[in-house]
């Protein structure tokens, strides 16, 4: 689960981990109370808050430049802040279609720091798992404020990673250890070994699975902050945590893929024109790629579990068909476990209930599988068999395409 | 031969009195496996029935183990729980735990796993399918079945099947055992960021067995274990493999951060997995139709 910035660092304050000052809000009324509250002399940010990265560089769809801007003056902030609210922003993360800008984070601009150099004095840390030790490891960097992929691709040396070992968990040494590798002394290396602690101790007691802090920077004044926040948590462990459950924002999720959870289906929407329906997480990824494979392209992934019911099977093709560009229709259904014949029966009856005209080719395999085709074919609809994963495949993309 | 488990195998169920537990319980023991016991904290004494056999249900892992010779657990008990459940088969010392149970939390596996290191107990999954030794009876029967996969596609055989998914594996499997191609263990190491078991701890297995003469590899996109496999077998193996990669076009950046990227690396994408395959001398499926054929353009069987 994913939660806006303001939001991350409300709880990072809360973890004794230092911010600028800000203030959310979601309505155009309040705007004028929240930049009253924060000193402005040395300028004001003007955050969009959207789950998703490359902000600053966004445009909205109305052409506005910017999802993250400075502001000299209040009402500069003030204008900024109306030109986003409301509108849509357009990121490298968001897809063509965007994401509506529903709260706008005022914050007091921080007075950077130079370095000797004259560049910047921004830093890079992140905490997230590591699959290949199953261990957390603390990634930091002196390259701050820029994309960490380009850093780790062309200057790997300037990559520093510290695996912490959850026995123990993390060590004073492996702190200072970060602190050295940013190059920190006196003050700074004090405040960089706490700010490392406590972020651990976010990153563990709050079960997240990813925690991530660009630009860290030095102010002028020789302070510390998080200029940025993204935190993203194990959804596995949100039982644990209702305080984090509460930070969840719907209107961020996909509407169609909220339904589908309620039925226990798993469904992403892409954006091509080959609906599929498919049992288990893998089988369903690699049907995407068969349809692919054979020239088609995958309207979604929907994987409806193990156990699928008729209901489920009801409530997958009612969220397939809201999708305004399926053309078409591929069940794949490898029944293990469970019976062929109820998924057949709950595909006619599915079929009948909305009416369906688009072609559908269903390909069943498993327990019970004669009585399911025997359903199938006895239904008087129009339900083309798959005999294989590729036969299946190559009819739907066959009959889409003509 | 097999792997890991053979018939005759004893096997307890961690959760058999739960609906999930008990429904693939008696699926096991109508396949022939054999079921010496089950585990339920707090129903200690009472007995788990079903054709005729009558299961003795356990407080604790120590207790079935002692008393039933048990040497691997399945665990089926919910996600709270599970990684407790999997470290009590570590203190009673059993061969395995083959831990079904979808949705434990990263921080308790992460755990668990720690605690795991320099103890014998091997751990497979979590949210796995299990595993399944086929035995030599009518469609397999009398096999050792641990999990939840459907034991009647199965034949008993010569091809090692290891993946990461439920039923891309049973896809593989039923691909061979239509083309008259049996298997030595079917081992679904699970889907999960941190698991018990990689591919290549599977592979080294089967590189060992001499039941085993070929083997299929199915892997995903994220993460390196099927590229540290298929380097391994490029240097070490001595049977012929195939492989296929499912997820190529699963959508990439839902996340927010970009960390992942520089732990995950360049070589987590389904085009960079495919190519270092084949680059390994592993035989490519192009699409999960293709898997045993695949085994079968460097196999002969």
């Amino acid at each position: 689960m994913n939660i806006h910035e303001h939001q991350a660092k409300a709880l990072f304050e809360k973890f004794g981990v230092a911010v600028p000052k800000g203030i959310a809000v979601q309505k155009a009324s309040d705007f004028e109370s929240a930049v009253g509250q924060l000193d402005a002399k040395g300028g004001l940010m003007v955050k969009s808050q959207i789950h998703a990265g490359g902000r600053g560089k966004g445009v909205f769809t109305d052409g506005f430049k910017g999802g993250v801007k400075f502001a000299p003056t209040r009402e500069k902030a003030l204008e900024h802040a109306k030109a986003m609210l409301g509108n849509t922003l357009v990121t490298a993360q968001t897809g063509p279609e965007g994401r509506k800008v529903q709260t706008i984070y005022f914050t007091e601009a921080a007075n950077l720091g130079k370095r000797p150099d004259g560049r910047d004095d921004e830093y890079y840390l992140a905490i997230l798992l590591d699959r290949a030790t199953s261990r957390p490891v603390i990634v930091a960097s002196t390259e701050g404020g820029v994309e960490i992929e380009k850093v780790a691709h062309d200057t790997p040396e300037r990559i520093f990673k510290v695996h912490v070992d959850p026995a123990a968990g993390l060590q004073a040494y492996q702190a200072r250890q970060v602190a050295f590798a940013l190059g920190f002394t006196g003050e700074l290396h004090k405040q960089c070994v706490a700010l490392v602690s406590k972020l651990y101790a976010f990153f563990w007691e709050k079960d997240c699975a990813m925690v991530e802090v660009n630009p860290l920077l030095v102010t002028a004044e020789g302070r510390l902050l998080a200029l940025d926040a993204k935190v993203s948590f194990d959804d596995n462990a949100l039982f644990r945590h209702p305080d984090v459950v509460a930070l969840r924002d719907l209107n961020e999720e996909d509407a169609k893929e909220i339904e589908a959870s309620k039925f226990g289906l798993s469904y992403i929407a892409l954006d091509g024109n080959i609906a599929c329906l498919v049992n288990g997480a893998g089988l369903a990824m690699s049907t995407m790629d068969i349809i692919q494979h054979f020239g088609g392209s995958p309207a979604n992934f929907l994987d409806v579990g193990g156990g699928a019911s008729k209901e489920q099977v009801a409530a997958a093709f009612k969220i397939i068909l809201g999708d305004p560009n399926v053309k078409g229709i591929l069940v794949n259904i490898f029944g293990g476990i469970m019976d062929c014949n109820v998924i057949a029966t709950g595909i006619v009856e599915a079929v009948k209930e909305t009416g369906l005209k688009l072609p559908l080719v269903v390909r069943l395999e498993g327990n019970n599988v004669e009585a399911g085709k025997a359903t199938l074919a006895a239904s008087g609809l129009t339900i083309v068999s798959g005999d294989s994963m590729a036969d299946a495949a190559r009819k739907i993309v066959g009959l889409v395409t003509k | 031969m097999s792997i890991l488990v053979k018939e005759g195998t004893r096997v307890l169920v961690q959760g058999i009195t739960g609906d999930f537990g008990a429904r693939h319980a008696r699926l096991s023991i109508d396949y022939g496996s054999q079921v010496v016991a089950g585990v339920t904290p707090g129903k200690g004494g009472q007995v788990f029935e079903h054709g005729g056999k009558k299961v003795p249900i356990f407080n604790t892992v120590a207790d079935a183990a002692r008393q039933t010779g048990a040497t691997v657990s399945a665990i089926f008990v919910p996600p709270p729980f599970a990684a407790d459940a999997i470290l009590e088969c570590v203190d009673a010392d059993l061969d395995l735990a083959v831990a079904i149970t979808e949705g434990i939390p990263v921080r308790d596996m992460v755990r668990a796993k720690r605690a795991m290191q320099g103890r014998r107990t091997r751990l497979i999954g979590p949210n796995c399918p299990g595993l399944v030794t086929p035995g030599r009876g009518d469609k397999s029967h009398g096999g050792c079945r641990i999990g939840i996969a459907p034991g009647y596609i199965h034949r008993r055989g010569n091809v090692g099947v290891v993946s990461r998914s439920g039923t891309l594996t049973y896809e593989a499997v039923w691909q061979l055992t239509c083309r008259g191609k049996g298997q030595s263990t079917c081992v679904g190491i699970g889907g999960d960021p941190v698991n018990g078991t990689s591919h290549l701890d599977v592979i080294k297995l089967f590189n060992d067995d001499p039941e085993t003469e070929a083997i299929i590899m199915i892997g995903e996109i994220g993460g390196n274990a099927e590229v540290e496999a298929a380097r391994w077998i490029k240097q070490h193996c001595k049977k012929p493999v195939a492989g296929f990669i499912a997820g190529a076009t699963a959508p990439a950046g839902r996340r927010m951060g970009h960390a992942g990227a520089v732990i995950g690396g360049a070589e987590d994408t389904a085009a960079a997995k495919i190519k270092i395959f084949k680059e390994c001398g592993i035989s490519v499926a192009e699409t999960p139709s293709d898997m045993a054929d695949a085994l079968l353009r460097v196999w002969k069987g």
